[in-house]
């Protein structure tokens, strides 16, 4: 032990940077992996159980190892190149998608100061990040060389910049009440009890925020993106083995990332829902602050897989409609009502 | 008026909501799989499966060359020959059934005079070679001294309705 401490302390200065912020993004990075893993495995349990089904349960107990059982299929499935595909670009796009979703957890705040950047522009950061995700899809739409991967990612693309459009206006009228771009500022703003959360003052906007992640993510029901009764699954038709594997892991780490996103803007973030509650906020004192987090991201998870189980998916003129005529304009108005309650210091949110 | 009860309607998301409650109700209702190598759901007596050739107590076989079912057969499935044996009695020397031919309309059955020839309820057996599809009077016999008394319980369960 003193040993490796000695070690650690003979390592120049910026090595030691570089080895402390690896060990952080692993200490990141590795558990999101892993509930991507099991998150599939919680949606096709709970959505069998909304069908009266049981779902997997044949690996392991009750089916719990099924998503290794998935992996090392995959893994050990053959990537097919099709025919006069761009084999650079077909093989770069994946690449494109992943990369994007798991570097906006940079910023993602797990407690007070815990993250792994503290940067004042953190949502900005987020925003430039997730939107790199489309380049992906469109390449990959584009480099299968097939017409059903095209018009997937020709819907995915102009899908996502319409629902990026609302959830900008989202994402402008927390940082108006907020008055911080830092994520953590932006946290620590909504402190008090869980009705000083902003979700409800920007109720409208919140709703609006969570259904239009579910049309950035390509999720049910906004998955004419994949479609598969129309256009088999959409921009990764061609893909298969650990490339198609990709792909699906950049959905479900899309997925909680959204919703880790929702959680900090509109519900507290790491903050106690029993805060401010007299014994009750006393009580639940002790529970360190990431699992608060943890347990409101599964929350709005199980609302993604609860949505994909209920409703039918859209039709593609109903989800620009929705997009372009109905929650920007709400969005819009709602900017301006929460820009006066800013104003005018509103109590208990904006004081 | 009511254009702006439903305008608001959709905009409250109201029915969506009420079809998550929906799906939300099943998420705690019981479970109805049936999961099949460890649980198997109810099966008719007079369930139409592997066919068998009976025999009678005594060891005989009831088939009496009759041919009545190689006649009737729609897919033309059965094959019979026969020989006369050296106590008299008309038996058959072959009795051949063709898996890939027979569409288990169980016409085989109802025209037996001698309830020989039977549809078992019987239905997960497969074969792994096309050349295996034949089954002759030997395995035939071996399935109905295999399951003789499924076979009869299922004949006097249905016995009142025939």
């Amino acid at each position: 032990m003193e040993q490796l401490l000695s070690m650690w302390q003979a390592l120049p200065e910026g090595m030691r940077l570089v080895i402390w912020n690896l060990v952080k993004i692993g200490m990141v990075l590795g558990p999101v992996l892993l509930s991507v893993a099991w998150l599939t495995f919680a949606e096709r349990k709970v959505i069998g159980y909304m069908q009266l089904r049981i779902g997997p349960n044949r690996v392991g107990p009750r089916g719990w190892l099924q998503p290794i059982a998935d992996a090392l299929k995959l893994l050990t499935k053959e990537v097919v190149v099709p025919l006069r595909a761009n084999r650079f670009l077909f093989y770069l796009a994946p690449v494109l998608v992943i990369g994007p979703s798991l570097a906006a957890w940079a910023v993602v705040p797990f407690g007070d100061g815990m993250a792994i950047a503290d940067i004042d522009v953190g949502l900005l950061y987020v925003l430039a990040i997730t939107s790199m995700g489309v380049y992906g899809v469109i390449l990959a739409g584009w480099a299968s060389n097939s017409r059903y991967a095209f018009l997937g990612a020709m819907r995915s693309a102009a899908q996502i910049v319409a629902y990026e459009i609302a959830m900008g206006f989202a994402i402008v009228v927390v940082l108006i009440g907020a008055g911080s771009l830092n994520l953590q500022k932006i946290v620590l703003a909504q402190s008090g009890s869980f009705l000083t959360w902003y979700w409800l003052p920007m109720l409208p906007v919140a709703v609006i925020y969570f259904v239009s992640a579910v049309a950035e993510t390509n999720r049910a029901p906004f998955d004419v993106a994949e479609g598969e009764s129309e256009i088999v699954a959409g921009f990764h038709v061609e893909y298969s083995g650990m490339a198609f594997a990709v792909f699906f892991l950049a959905e479900y780490a899309n997925m909680i990332l959204v919703s880790a996103l929702a959680v900090i803007m509109f519900l507290g973030g790491w903050l106690s829902p029993f805060d401010g509650i007299p014994v009750l906020g006393s009580l639940f004192a002790w529970v360190p602050s990431p699992l608060w987090l943890i347990l409101k991201v599964a929350a709005l998870l199980f609302c993604f897989l609860w949505f994909r189980a209920t409703f039918p998916r859209y039709r593609y003129d109903q989800i620009m409609r929705l997009g372009w005529k109905v929650f920007i304009p709400i969005t819009i108005v709602w900017l301006v009502v929460v820009a006066t309650a800013v104003y005018y210091r509103l109590p208990p949110w904006f004081d | 008026m009511t254009r702006i009860a439903q305008y608001l309607k959709s905009l409250l998301l109201l029915e969506l909501l009420a079809g998550l409650g929906v799906t939300l109700r099943h998420l705690f209702k019981p479970k109805v799989t049936v999961q099949f190598p460890d649980e198997t759901t109810p099966v008719s007596p007079r369930f139409r499966g592997l066919h068998a050739l009976r025999r009678y107590p005594n060891g005989e076989e009831r088939c009496i060359a009759c041919k009545l079912c190689e006649a009737v057969c729609p897919a033309l499935a059965i094959t019979i020959e026969s020989e006369p044996r050296t106590d008299g009695t008309r038996r058959t020397t072959r009795y051949d059934i063709d898996m890939f031919k027979c569409i288990y309309c169980g016409f085989c059955e109802e025209a037996c005079p001698v309830d020989s020839i039977v549809l078992t309820r019987f239905n997960h057996f497969h074969m792994e070679e096309a050349t295996q599809r034949v089954y002759d009077k030997k395995s035939l016999l071996e399935i109905g001294d295999r399951m003789e008394a499924q076979i009869a319980d299922d004949r006097a369960a249905d016995a009142a309705y025939r």
